[in-house]
């Protein structure tokens, strides 16, 4: 009685998560790795096989976009880690109380807004008649107005703004857990700053590191509007090119076959990245 | 035990029918018309007025011409009642996609169309004996030009002239390929259904595109951002739509709508009815209701493009009637150049083209 009760409830309480992951994540993958290979012969016969894979290793466009894409999105996650790092280590271990909840606060509040405002906002700010150009115009660095939109720094820039809170979440909350002593014990066997942080801090808050970068790298890897909006005409992201194919080209073969090599891609690289740091995913999102 | 999870399980099927048959009788109370079609073709106080006379409501999904296609493909022709694809962009999907059905032009009030577009729109959509097209708004595509720079730009290929390097824009689309390929001296209209010529072209087009990257600021790829650009001077000139001109020239004189040499392109937008609507009649009712002429003028005020609708010039702002007048004297006026409907395969060519384009350096 008891127990088919409790089995009952179980079943109540995990089934809107097992319909979830069935119908909105297993099923269109599976749908998309079906479609990925047919091959349209003519309007409407199909056959099966592996051409779009091929394309993808032919046209050189593709790959290049590929590669592009991966190695940005692996240092976007880097400069955001050594970005986040110094304030996380604020927050966690230099503010007290009230200052430590408003600078958290401080670093929440642009994801009220957002993915596209946020990237407006740096547009504003970096266009050619924008704030930064009018600033260095006035302050005399500068002859004529600037443009600094519209290439891959800009891109970057946004990206890492994006990724900044994703990365200090996990940082923070792993760095909390760390007792001082362990830095002082650090100090008082003779270690610099360079080794305790060596020795000391950085192995305590690898479980943080490395969730954050994971985070922050499939973020990177998969957004959209970003790279859209802020890259220039030679600026060409991997999430683009898949929406192209589908959506303009009307090419859905082509586009399910590059979606598959991405989902490979990122989770290549997320299990390199895990077993290269000698973690495992366990430790690192429990 | 084994009867109690038995029963349990009865009830809980029987409770999740009961949710399932609440949520379909709400459902089916409203009569509703659910219209996917271009930003200012469905102004809200039109809406309205329709609403109010037909006691319809009308469900406005903002879209493209891409974009409405992938959604009736994805779903068979279902989810809308009413779609406004350009008239070259039905044919040859139909044949692929079967998403549309066959226009009834008896429910059609042919009166208030103007009689020379209903009947271009009947043919350039026509497949197996039946059309599926009933035209609704036109426009063209051209140059928007700053007045600094108006005696360089002329024509598509002036975009790529050394006196406006980084202050021209336009986009990675194929109106961009065909406007060029006229520029360049071809017509590629002609050459559609041959396949061998019109790569050729194609390859023409490749090879100036890409010689001319330097020239270009930015692809642009949304109508917002172009305005702003032209808007801020940050560029000069642009590949783009008669009516985005002449919202600019409404702001700053300086900035016109210009029919290039080689012609502008011209575009007809339908209305076309996806093969699975649930609401045909009031596809129909809205049809008939925007072709009145002082509502068809109130969709002219807010796109900026005009309609297919007899006698609706009348209504029109005086504003826009004479920056249209500015931009096509008679003999630009016969120099458009209609976009005939495109036979499959072709934008698969120009797909590549473009990412050629895109990836160049």
């Amino acid at each position: 009685m008891n127990a088919s009760a409790s089995r009952l409830s179980l079943c109540l309480l995990i089934t809107p998560f097992a319909l979830w992951i069935l119908l909105l994540v297993l099923l269109p993958h599976l749908q998309m790795l079906r479609v990925s290979f047919q091959v349209r012969e003519s309007w409407d016969t199909i056959s099966w096989g592996v051409q779009q894979y091929q394309n993808f290793f032919s046209e050189s466009y593709y790959w290049r976009t590929f590669l592009r894409t991966g190695l940005m999105s692996l240092f976007t996650t880097f400069l955001t880690l050594i970005i986040a790092f110094p304030i996380a280590w604020y927050i966690a271990k230099l503010a007290r109380g009230r200052a430590k909840g408003l600078l958290f606060f401080a670093c929440l509040i642009p994801f009220w807004a957002s993915e596209l405002v946020r990237t407006y906002g740096w547009m504003i700010l970096l266009r050619e008649s924008g704030l930064f150009s009018t600033w260095l115009q006035y302050l005399g660095f500068a002859d004529g107005p600037v443009e600094m939109l519209y290439n891959d720094v800009a891109v970057i820039i946004g990206l890492v703004y994006n990724g900044l809170l994703f990365m200090l979440v996990p940082l923070v909350t792993t760095l909390e857990g760390m007792d001082d002593n362990l830095v002082e014990a650090g100090y008082d066997l003779g270690g610099n700053h360079f080794t305790v942080l060596r020795e000391v801090v950085v192995p305590w808050a690898m479980p943080g590191v490395v969730s954050g970068s994971i985070v922050v790298f499939m973020l990177t890897l998969g957004s959209y509007l970003t790279p859209i909006l802020m890259g220039g005409k030679d600026s060409a992201w991997f999430t683009g090119q898949i929406f192209t194919q589908f959506i303009t080209r009307f090419n859905w073969e082509q586009g399910a076959a590059l979606g598959v090599l991405l989902l490979v891609l990122s989770s290549v690289m997320v299990w390199l990245g895990l077993r290269l740091t000698g973690q495992s995913l366990r430790k690192v999102m429990g | 035990m084994v009867s109690k999870q038995g029963t349990s399980r009865f009830r809980l099927m029987k409770v999740a029918a009961g949710v399932a048959a609440a949520l379909l009788s709400v459902s089916a109370t409203a009569e509703e018309l659910r219209l996917i079609t271009w930003g200012g073709y469905a102004p809200d106080d039109v809406v309205a007025q329709f609403e109010e006379e037909t006691g319809i409501d009308v469900k406005v999904t903002l879209s493209n011409n891409e974009d409405m296609i992938s959604k009736l493909r994805a779903t068979g022709g279902a989810g809308f009642d009413l779609a406004q694809p350009s008239q070259d962009r039905i044919v040859g999907v139909q044949r692929q996609f079967n998403i549309y059905r066959p226009i009834d032009y008896s429910k059609v009030d042919a009166a208030r169309v103007q009689p020379s577009m209903m009947k271009a729109t009947k043919e350039a959509t026509a497949l197996d004996g039946k059309s599926y097209g009933v035209p609704a708004v036109w426009g063209t595509s051209g140059l928007i030009v700053n007045g600094e720079v108006e005696d360089t730009v002329k024509d598509y290929t002036d975009l790529c002239d050394p006196a406006v390097a980084g202050r021209v824009s336009y986009r990675l689309k194929r109106p961009t390929l065909i406007g060029f390929a006229f520029a360049m001296g071809e017509d590629p209209f002609a050459a559609y259904n041959d396949e061998q010529k019109y790569q050729s072209i194609l390859a023409k087009v490749e090879k100036k595109l890409i010689d001319c990257k330097g020239n270009v600021k930015t692809y642009w790829t949304g109508g917002d951002q172009l305005l702003a650009l032209l808007r801020s001077g940050e560029i000069k000139a642009a590949m783009a739509w008669d009516a985005g001109g002449w919202k600019l020239n409404a702001e700053n004189p300086a900035i016109s709508f210009v029919a290039p040499t080689s012609g502008a392109l011209g575009w007809i937008d339908t209305f076309a009815l996806p093969r699975r609507g649930e609401n045909e009649d009031a596809a129909y009712k809205w049809i008939n209701f925007v072709m009145q002429p002082e509502i068809a003028a109130k969709i002219t005020n807010q796109s900026g493009n005009f309609t297919a609708a007899k006698g609706a010039d009348e209504f029109v702002t005086a504003e826009l009637r004479d920056a249209y007048r500015q931009s096509f004297n008679e003999d630009a006026l016969n120099n458009i150049k209609w976009y005939p409907p495109v036979p499959p395969g072709l934008e698969a060519m120009e797909g590549q083209v473009l990412d050629r384009v895109q990836a160049a350096n």
